[in-house]
Order: structure tokens, then sequence, then C-alpha cells
């Protein structure tokens, strides 16, 4: 074929996706109308003359920060505070999770290994995996609030309410883990008689061990961020006095604390990385 | 009708990018000069150097020794502006076609044309197609018409390929660096490719080198043929000289190649790995 | 008189359990050293909690929870409360993209000869953002904005922007440098080679992190307004604190069920869009 002969089809006319990019796009601004509305989207907000006033003097607060010894003591204190709830927290998280792993996860099952899983069972490890999917639901924030009506104010509402929502999510990742390795070694020790305790602390857990620690240690760095919002609600801790400074309009409180924590977090960050670099 | 660039090479040798300093270099010291208009394939066993060539030419990479010089101005002492104008009267069409995945093939072959498309018109295209009829004339040429408005992953190699040289006709340069256009090709497109290629240059009066694999394809369509070996130019001769014997010792210790296919380009690196994702739920 | 070597090899006893050399074993003493430490520093209240009054109240406290009052008069409430934060979520999680891209580009190695200067400091700056929680930054700008779900949309975005920026940014240095060579190699300017090369080949991947952090940002959104920043958050504290445990219970109720909606929502365009 020459390259110098007349094109045989005639070129079609219109761009056949343009129709359908015009719908989606309209559809676009006719969803986003209503949301400007609902969320009160007026950024004009910010430069009204009182709000204006007000947060220029609260933004012009904010140096220099405060740093007299004993304000950064009691920082560090409750940095410290904070750092003591994520990991109670955690810890408590790791003893739900656990025990609910293991009733949940289909490679220990008994029945399942001649066929299908028995109907009892199966239900018992639905039932569980919908429990883990309610307490990873519900925010722990709102667990705190219920918990400081319970226990009154104080880390324990803290401690408890990341133990129930991490304790979920703990645990359904560590089902996704143990679920995704290899089942061969675990169904011939529970084929040989093995007991599932064993079946798991001679089979899944070797197997998998250094990934689930290295997800529960990655978690406990967000589990710091989760205890600073709950000290929002009265669980103590960094949150709790950075409240108190915001309520009070003290800018060169917030921004010190703001830095330190975070820092804290980019230093559990580090300390998470190293952690997971030599167990894994 | 302005007439292509005419290149000429004072002992240029060129250097991989990713090699170790003090390592020989891919392009030996070479000397070349190539007129406007004028048509070129390099040939060559794999390894001789022939990619590292058309990318000095490309000004894609910097020479380690020597002059390359473009319609007589030595483009690495432009300033940066003047470099980005000279590079628009080029084009480079790299082995693996340079085809973003999801792309619709309008986009990627009216891509072609940015060098001449203002900012606005550029964005504009992304939108609409700013030349539907000329992507069409350009795939007509590679018997492409028809997948005008498909992604460019649902075709196939050789598909692909062709897309990324119809590219090369709506390009406003005035040099073409053709590196492997036929490697996914089955003969009779080949020779189809190749003759469009060549013709649509003889046309336009715009200057062609292509390195091919398929040497009985260089020697049928260009008039003139280069030769390397091992970085270096074995001979520059014009294809009815070139004889049995020196292909042989050109391509001795590989002669596979110079019966068989061209060897495939490397596949493409595996996806890249997700990042981990940073959220706390 | 020196022994003959022994016949086979010399018993090897098994590993020590704490070896001074092995660098996980101080880690693994370390975490040990820190969860006594946080145990022992809090006085929590085990007491308080597990005695047989405070499971008492415990229980009546539950209680109070059935039944939900599902009155229509405040089931229009809660549903407008829901769609404020949905929208809430759904607005914060696209200023976020958008702010996100903007900051990825100078977060980013846009090719390999790209001197990207401003790399670093783009990357503290995402850092920062995302280190603060979004609650936080609510608290800090209901003061400027006032109360109500403006402050929380722009608390969402500005954290979410963090995030994204970050995400974006790897997405964009990991994508194929192939089809942004070439166009270089035409002297085509970086706008342009981003638009047309870059772009449609990290494009799923962006929405697809969008998505699944809109799935975040909508337990988020539920519980900003506890802070003052409108939607259901806002009215569960109201209630809360009035200690109306039914109305309480529906807005839970409405909480999980919007939750769940999204996931699904993210999860069904996910596929589609990546197909």
């Amino acid at each position: 074929m020459s390259a110098t002969l007349a094109p045989r089809l005639s070129p079609p006319e219109r761009d056949p996706a343009w129709l359908g990019r015009v719908f989606w796009m309209g559809a676009a601004a006719v969803v986003l109308w209503p949301m400007l509305v609902a969320t009160e989207f007026r950024p004009w907000v910010f430069f009204e003359r009182d709000n204006a006033r007000v947060t220029g003097q609260f933004l012009a607060s904010f140096w220099p920060p405060a740093h007299d010894a004993e304000f950064l003591l009691m920082v560090a204190r409750e940095a410290w505070r904070t750092v003591a709830i994520a990991t109670a927290g955690m810890t408590l998280a790791f003893v739900v999770a656990v025990p609910l792993t293991l009733m949940s996860t289909r490679v220990l099952s008994v029945s399942a290994l001649s066929g299908r899983m028995a109907a009892g069972p199966a239900v018992l490890r639905q039932a569980v995996r919908l429990l883990l999917i309610v307490l990873r639901s519900v925010p722990e924030l709102v667990w705190a609030l219920v918990f400081v009506r319970v226990v009154g104010l104080g880390p324990t509402a803290g401690v408890l309410a990341i133990a129930l929502t991490y304790g979920g999510m703990l645990g359904k990742v560590y089902g996704e883990i143990l679920e995704s390795g290899e089942a061969h070694a675990t169904q011939t020790l529970l084929r040989n008689g093995g007991s599932r305790l064993q079946a798991f602390f001679y089979g899944l857990l070797p197997q998998n061990a250094a990934e689930l620690t290295s997800y529960t240690v990655y978690r406990w760095e967000c589990a710091i961020r989760s205890s600073v919002v709950l000290g929002f609600v009265g669980a103590g801790g960094l949150g709790q006095q950075l409240d108190n400074s915001m309520k009070m309009f003290n800018g060169g409180e917030v921004f010190t604390m703001l830095a330190v924590f975070v820092l804290l977090v980019a230093l559990a960050d580090r300390v998470s990385a190293g952690l997971r670099k030599a167990l894994g | 009708m302005s007439t292509g660039l005419a290149l000429e090479l004072q002992a240029l040798a060129a250097r991989h990018p990713a090699a170790r300093a003090g390592a020989a270099p891919a392009l030996q010291p070479t000397t070349l000069r190539v007129g406007a208009g004028e048509v070129l394939a390099v040939i060559g066993p794999s390894g001789a150097g022939k990619t590292t060539l058309l990318q000095a030419l490309a000004c894609a990479l910097p020479p380690s020794a020597g002059r390359l010089t473009l319609d007589g101005t030595d483009p690495w002492s432009l300033p940066r502006r003047e470099l980005q104008a000279l590079r628009g009267r080029l084009f480079l069409a790299p082995q693996v076609p340079p085809l973003p995945p999801r792309q619709r093939v309008v986009t990627s072959v009216l891509a072609g044309r940015l060098p001449a498309m203002g900012l606005l018109g550029s964005l504009r295209s992304l939108f609409y197609p700013s030349d539907i009829p000329a992507a069409h004339a350009a795939l007509e040429r590679f018997d492409l018409a028809e997948k005008l408005f498909e992604r460019v992953d649902r075709l196939s190699g050789g598909e692909r390929q062709r897309v990324g040289l119809a590219r090369a006709l709506l390009a406003p340069a005035r040099l073409w660096l053709v590196d492997e256009p036929l490697s996914a090709l089955d003969p009779a497109r080949s020779r189809q490719a190749i003759e469009t290629l060549v013709g649509v240059a003889r046309e336009r009066g715009v200057t062609l080198v292509a390195t091919l694999h398929q040497v009985d394809m260089a020697l049928a369509h260009f008039p003139r043929i280069l030769a390397l070996h091992q970085g270096a130019v074995a001979f520059d001769l014009p294809a009815a000289a070139v004889t049995r014997e020196r292909l042989q010792r050109l391509y001795e210790g590989q002669e596979h190649e110079l019966r068989g296919d061209a060897p495939l380009p490397a596949v493409e690196a595996a996806a890249p790995p997700a990042p981990v994702v940073m959220h706390c739920r | 008189m020196s022994l003959p070597p022994a016949a086979n090899p010399p018993y090897r006893l098994p590993p020590r359990l704490f070896d001074a050399r092995c660098r996980a074993c101080w880690f693994t003493a370390g975490l040990l050293a820190l969860i006594v430490a946080s145990f022992w520093s809090l006085d929590l209240q085990w007491a308080q909690f597990f005695s047989l009054d405070a499971a008492r109240s415990m229980g009546r406290f539950l209680g109070e929870f059935f039944p939900p009052d599902t009155s229509p008069e405040f089931l229009v409430k809660v549903l407008r409360g829901t769609w404020e934060t949905l929208a809430m979520s759904a607005l914060g999680t696209v200023l976020a993209a958008a702010a996100g891209l903007v900051l990825a580009l100078p977060a980013s190695r846009l090719h390999e000869g790209d001197a990207a200067r401003g790399r670093g400091t783009t990357r503290l700056l995402l850092n920062a953002l995302r280190s603060v929680p979004e609650l936080v930054w609510a608290a800090l700008l209901l003061i400027a904005a006032g109360l109500g779900p403006f402050a929380g949309t722009l608390a969402l975005a500005i954290h979410t922007a963090g995030v994204l920026g970050r995400l974006f940014a790897e997405a964009i240095e990991n994508a194929p440098p192939g089809p942004g060579d070439a166009l270089r190699a035409q002297g085509v300017g970086p706008v342009r080679v981003f638009l047309y090369a870059t772009l449609p080949q990290v494009l799923p991947q962006l929405m697809s992190y969008t998505l699944y952090r809109w799935e975040n940002n909508i337990r988020a959104a539920a519980v900003l307004g506890v802070v003052g920043a409108g939607g259901l958050g806002q009215l569960l504290s109201f209630h809360m604190g009035l200690f109306h445990m039914g109305k309480t219970a529906t807005i839970l109720g409405a909480m999980i069920v919007l939750v769940l909606l999204v996931d699904v929502c993210s999860f069904t365009a996910r596929r589609v869009l990546t197909r």
C-alpha cells in the first residue's frame, strides 16, 4: 500500500466520549451545590471584621511559643501520659483481639478439613466477625464519651475506648493475615490430631509472626494520635491540655503543644519503623 | 517546504546514562554527516550502540566527547529556551511505544503535535481532541483508523508500535529518529510501516534516521546504510554496496540476529510497589 | 594426654533467650518495659470498672439505650445531621484531593534529572498537616470560622491533604518514565508533560486513594461534631450531655449505617473506576 493513497474511510465527526464527559461533569456540579449549602461553605467568614480580629489575635499569640520551664515540664508529663494511654490501650486491644481472631479464622476449622465447614462453627465464626465489625465501626470518641459517663474523667475511659476500637481493627487484620498465609502446615497438624491451639502455636504463629508484629507496631502510632483526640472528651493527656489552652485562646501554649505532638508522632513513626525492620 | 535538519557528528562519544564512570563509552568517537532530507538506516548486532547513537542525536544524551551540530548549531551550547525550541523540531520514537496505558489513541497521537500547540490549546485538547481528522489520517496510513477512540492498553503490541509511529506524522519535526520501528510487527505490516515512514519522510523532506534489526528491510527501503559494531562505525555505504561478506563480518558471533527476528525490548518493570497506606482505619 | 576429637559434632545448646548482641531482643525488652511503665504510671480505675457496683450501673446505663427514639420529628433531625455529615466528608475529601495534587507536584521528583528543590520542605509540610488529627484542626478552625460544619469540612480537608499529598507524590514518583521522556525529548514543557504523560498513568491510583480516604473521613466527620463542627457528632454530644440515651442510640445507629453505606459506595466506585 503506497503512502500517498487517499484515506478510505471518512474521519468521524465527533469524539464519542464527549457526551459522557459532559454528563459526568454536569452530575458533579449538580451534587456539589447542595453539599456546599449543607456544609455552610462560606470562606468569606474568615474576613468578617470580628472574626478576623479574633483570629488575628489568636494567631499573633502563637509567637513566641510558651517555653517556661514549668509549662514544658507539664507538657512532657502529659506527652508521656498520652503515650502511656496509647500503649496500655494497645496492649488491651491485643488481649481482646487474639481470642477473637482465633475464634473467627477459618484456617483453624476442624470441620472444614473434610469439605464444607459445619453449620454451627460457621455461624459462630460469622458472629465473631460481626462483633469485630461493630467494634471497629463505632468511633473511639463515641466509646470514650460513653465510658467517661461510667468511670468518670481520666485515662481509664481513653484506655478502654482504644482497647475496644483497636481490638476490632487488630482482630480483622490479624484474621486477614492469618488467612492469606499458606494453610498447609496448620492443616496438617490439625489432620494429625493436634488441638487448635497447638496448630496455632506451631503452625500459624511462626509463619505470620513477623507480619502480625509489624502491623501491631504500626497501629501503635495511630493509637498515639487517637489518644490525643480522646483527650478532648476528658481522657487526659496532651489532648485535654490542648483543649484547655485553646479555650483560653492561649496561642503560645497551643503552638508548643502542637509542636511537641508533631515531634512525638514523628518519633513514634521512627521507632515503629525501626522495630518493624528489626523484627521483620 | 522547509527542509529537514542536517546532522554532523565530529568524533562524538556518548556514555550510557547508567554506566559507571571510567567504563568504555557505548558509542566510540564517531564522525558522521547526514544531509538535510536524507534517509538513513542504522544496523548492527545488539549492544552495538544504535540506541545510544539515536539518543545522542536527539539531544537526550549529552556527549562525553566530541561535538554534535544540528543545522550548523551545537545544541548543547544553546541557552535552555532555544534548546527546547530546537527539540521541538525533532522527534524521537523509542523502541517501547511511550503511550500511557489508559490514554486513548487519539490523544496519544495528537500529543505528537504538542511542540506546535500553545498551552491553552493543549489544555483544550485534553477535554476534546483538537484535530480528529489529522489523527485519523495519520492512523489511516498505518491501517489503524478504526482504533481512533480505543484505549491504548486495549491494543496489541504491534498496534501500539504503529500508534507510536503515527505520532511522528503529526509532529512538527524536521528530523525523525526512530528506534526499532518494526520489532513487534509481522512481515506484511513491517513492509507497510516502513514504506509509510520512508515515503512520508521523502514527501516532507524530513531527515530520517532509523535503527533496524531487519537487515533485508533496511537494504530494501533505505538508500544509505550505517553499520555499528561495538560502538564504532563498521561501514557507511549506499545500500547497493553492502555485500553478504560485510554483513557476515558485522554479525560475527551473533548470526542468529542476522537470520532471525529482532530481540524483543526488555520487559517493562512490574507495577511499582504500592506505598504503605497512611491511615488509621 | 590430649583426647581424640569427638566422633560427632559437639552438642549445641539452643540460643539464649536474651542475647545482649541481638537488637531485636533489646527492642522487645524496651517494648515490655514501656508497657509495664504505661500501666503503672496511669492510675487506672480497675476496681471502679470491675466492681459489682460498676457492673450494675453499666447495665442500667446500657438499658437506657433501649428503646431507641424513633419519633418522626427526631428522625428528620437525624436525617439532616446525616446529610450534613455526608456532605462534610465528601466535600472535605474533594478539596483535599485538589490540594493534595497541587502539593504533590513540588513534593515529588518528576523525572530523573529533576532538581526538585522544594521537595524536602513540601514533604515536611505534608507530614505536619497529616500528623495533627482532624479533631485538633477542627478545634483550631472553630475559633476562626465559628461553630458549624464549615470548620469541620476545612479540618478534614487540611488533614487529608497531608495524607493524600504524600500518597500522590509517591505515586507520581513511581510512574513509568517512558511517556514523559518521549515528550521531554520533543521539548515539551513540564506542565504539559505532566498532563499528557504522568497524570494519565497515575489517575486511577489517585482516585483509588481518594475514595479510600473518603471511607476514613466519614468516620472522622461523624465525630467532629463533638467539638462543635456540626453533623451527627454535634447531635450526639448534645443529647448525651442531656442524658437522652434513647436519642443517643438512634444517632449511633445512624452513624453505623452511614459508615457502612459509604464503605460500600467507595468500594464499588473503586472497582468501577479501575476496571
